[in-house]
């Protein structure tokens, strides 16, 4: 028995092929089966009028902590995967840092096991060094070849030179992509914002953000001698931003993404000591925040994440030192992202490149894009309408959002996975 | 003291930063006249009589808490002091926990310490009554500013114009960083003094001028407070020895001929001497004004704790 649904009088975009036209979708079973101006139906199709939404494919959240198993009072994997379907998330890449931490196959497929009835697809992004301890290399290789070929640390940087230069010549062999955290762990130490005026004036620590970039190009460096697929999970400031172009240029292997927060916000979002604006790394200056869209416009940056972080309430209502880094993001990262389209800054096919076919292509997904055979992920949303972010309303049980109450233009009223209605605004 | 009584437009005394000159003229006003009540063998007053004021120091001070704990009793309220090792918070109670707790007793007036930049201004959210920040990790130490303004301008009749060289170890200073605010809100001219790994970033956005040459910052200034090293928050590398910073950065009478003939010495204590400040110097009745300092830090406090509680006492 097929399962046939035709979308129509939807506007779709398809970052990949440029597509942008008003048109009908017809997904088969889980499969993207046709799309057009019009699209010729099965008599057995069941038709939906989008009213003129976007229809896009749904999103790939390359950053995602859900801390399960280990620590599931912060959230569940079910209601993670539904706060991700109502955020438009598709594929969340859950980050390893979970107990027992993710770094060989069977806790793979214990994660696999675990989300199998949630409603989006949640990919493990499994350890590059066993126990996240920067001292040996998990088993790439075979967790390579079981099809999990990204690799991350999560949150800490690979201290030792020689070990990562060893694990760049390694993961070549097996086309695995090494995704970094960047933050010299020295300079960072005790840091708990951007260092500048304002954490003087604030009597914080801060973090130069020398401490990302020196990583950024002791690793360029490094990569001279492999040809390993390297991505640097969030960009923050401008000097990256330059050795990444030069790297870019120079032909090297080279990805890079930045979280929502980096995008929207500056630190002097954080004045007052607000807890739910420290993340790691931290909100930079405005001469940042501006050089990271202006890198992501011209292709510089190619990803973006939500770094979506539950973090227990009462961790964060302590003092700023004390507090936990770490937002959600999941319900934020399309609606946010639509800022910087709404204000001129960028194209809406090239912003929906940095969560659809972008992290798709790096990742070697099949979603990620309108095409037929392509997995039937889809997002739609309404592009224009203004509504407040309340995080009271959030699905996430923690609601450490740092967004709440902030006015936004565009809202996802409708997510399918593989061809299956997962979410539906309810107004 | 006068019959019209203004009240202060502030609930809480948390920083410097956000204060008018306005302001600060009124508590520097009212602890000048506090200063000549001190002097009196009678010193007590019933003013805060009734009310409750709790010291809640979760950091060590000595000087700050007895000097608060002085001005609250010589204006006669009730002061509790009340101790809290920052390890006994860690097993269990938050200081949200502390601050609704204390709440439910129904204090007048908290005066607290913490050793985390924001945690005062934390804590004021929860509760109902006053609070006074008395130094929150390198954030700020509002009555320390307060009570060396005072002391300036009783010797030199002013502050505004009046050239001012902050020394030593400003990155771990809250004391400095309130003294920065206040003096340039009241019109003074505020330079800073250090090796550059003791100057924190951006330092010259707040309104200073930074030198790293000692005898050159001291040139033509009328104030000089120095700050004490403080070697318990540096962990490594920010100087090469005591015995490198005291002759680079030590106030000795060498470096202080540098400045005015008539350059007055503030330090907040407590002194390492032979570290940051010269024995003979630090004693030098005509030169330094760190005795003084400690006079008018009780004065300074009298005024704060009678203007934040003057809406609850009634008066106008």
């Amino acid at each position: 028995m097929n399962e046939v649904t035709l979308y129509t009088n939807a506007r779709l975009l398809d970052p990949e092929s440029g597509l942008d036209i008003k048109g009908e979708l017809l997904t088969i079973n889980t499969e993207i089966a046709a799309l057009g101006i019009k699209v010729e139906a099965p008599k057995n199709a069941k038709i939906i009028d989008l009213k003129g939404n976007c229809l896009c494919p749904g999103l790939i959240d390359m950053r995602v902590f859900i801390g399960i198993p280990g620590e599931d009072y912060k959230d569940t994997i079910k209601n993670t995967g539904e706060a991700a379907a109502a955020g438009g998330v598709t594929t969340v890449c859950v980050q390893p840092n979970s107990d027992p931490i993710i770094d060989s196959i069977p806790h793979i497929e214990y994660l696999a096991i675990r989300a199998k009835n949630s409603l989006v697809n949640f990919i493990a992004m499994p350890a590059v060094t066993k126990q996240l301890e920067g001292k040996e290399i998990s088993e790439i290789g075979l967790m390579s070849k079981a099809g999990h070929n990204f690799f991350t640390d999560c949150s800490s940087t690979i201290e030792n030179a020689a070990l990562m230069s060893r694990i760049f010549k390694y993961a070549s062999a097996f086309d695995a992509l090494i995704i970094t955290h960047l933050a010299e762990p020295n300079l960072s130490k005790n840091g708990c914002m951007n260092a500048g005026d304002l954490a003087t004036r604030l009597g914080l620590p801060g973090i130069p953000t020398a401490a990302e970039t020196i990583v950024l190009e002791r690793d360029m460096r490094l990569l001279k001698s492999s040809n390993c697929r390297y991505h640097a999970s969030q960009i923050t400031c401008a000097d990256s931003i330059k050795v990444l172009k030069n790297a870019k240029r120079d032909g090297y292997n080279v990805t890079a993404g930045v979280a929502v927060p980096h995008i929207s916000l500056n630190e002097y979002a954080i004045e007052d000591y607000r807890t739910f604006t420290k993340i790691s790394p931290p909100l930079r200056s405005e001469d940042d925040r501006v050089a990271v869209i202006e890198a992501l416009k011209d292709g510089t940056i190619d990803v973006i994440v939500s770094g979506h972080d539950p973090e227990d309430p009462e961790t964060k209502r302590v003092p700023f030192e004390q507090a936990e880094s770490g937002v959600i993001g999941l319900e934020t990262l399309l609606n946010i992202c639509l800022e910087i389209y709404h204000n001129d800054s960028i194209d809406l096919l090239s912003i929906l490149a940095k969560m659809t076919s972008n992290p798709a292509k790096i990742m070697g997904l099949k979603s990620g894009r309108l095409k037929i055979g392509a997995p039937a992920d889809l997002c739609v949303f309404d592009l224009n309408v203004p509504y407040r972010i309340e995080a009271e309303k959030m699905i996430s049980i923690t609601k450490n959002t740092c967004f709440d109450g902030r006015p936004v233009q565009g809202r996802v009223v409708k997510t399918v996975v593989g061809g299956e209605s997962v979410y539906e605004y309810a107004g | 003291m006068s019959t019209f009584q203004p009240s202060f437009p502030h609930q809480h005394l948390l920083g410097i930063e956000g204060l008018k000159e306005a302001d600060i003229s009124q508590i520097i006003d009212l602890a000048d006249k506090y200063v000549d009540q001190n002097r009196q063998t009678n010193k007590k007053k019933d003013l805060l009589e009734g009310l409750t004021q709790i010291n809640l120091f979760f950091e060590n001070s000595t000087r700050t808490r007895m000097s608060f704990e002085l001005a609250g009793k010589r204006l006669g309220a009730d002061v509790i002091n009340m101790s809290m090792s920052t390890s006994s918070i860690k097993k269990g109670e938050t200081l949200i926990d502390t601050a609704s707790t204390l709440n439910a007793m129904r204090p007048d007036l908290l005066v607290v310490r913490h050793g985390s930049a924001g945690a005062v201004k934390l804590l004021s959210r929860k509760v109902d009554c006053a609070v006074i920040n008395a130094g929150d990790g390198k954030h700020e130490h509002p009555t320390q500013a307060l009570l060396d303004a005072l002391t300036i301008r009783r010797r030199k009749g002013r502050l505004a114009r009046l050239t001012v060289a902050i020394c030593g170890d400003v990155l771990h200073s809250r004391v400095a960083r309130s003294n920065i605010h206040l003096l340039n809100i009241m019109g003074a001219r505020v330079r800073l003094i250090g090796p550059p790994t003791l100057i924190p970033t951006g330092a010259e956005k707040l309104g200073t001028e930074v030198f790293h040459c000692m005898e050159e910052g001291l040139k033509g200034c009328d104030i000089i407070m120095m700050l004490r090293l403080q070697t318990e928050r540096m962990h490594g590398g920010y100087f090469p020895s005591i015995s490198e910073y005291f002759s680079l950065y030590g106030l000795d009478y060498e470096k202080l001929a540098h400045a005015k003939d008539d350059a007055l010495i503030l330090h907040p204590g407590p002194m390492n001497r032979g570290v940051e400040i010269d024995a003979k110097v630090a004693d030098d009745l005509t030169r330094s004004a760190i005795q003084e300092q400690v006079e008018m830090g009780v004065a300074v406090r009298m005024a704060c704790l009678d203007l934040l509680t003057r809406e609850r006492r009634g008066v106008n």
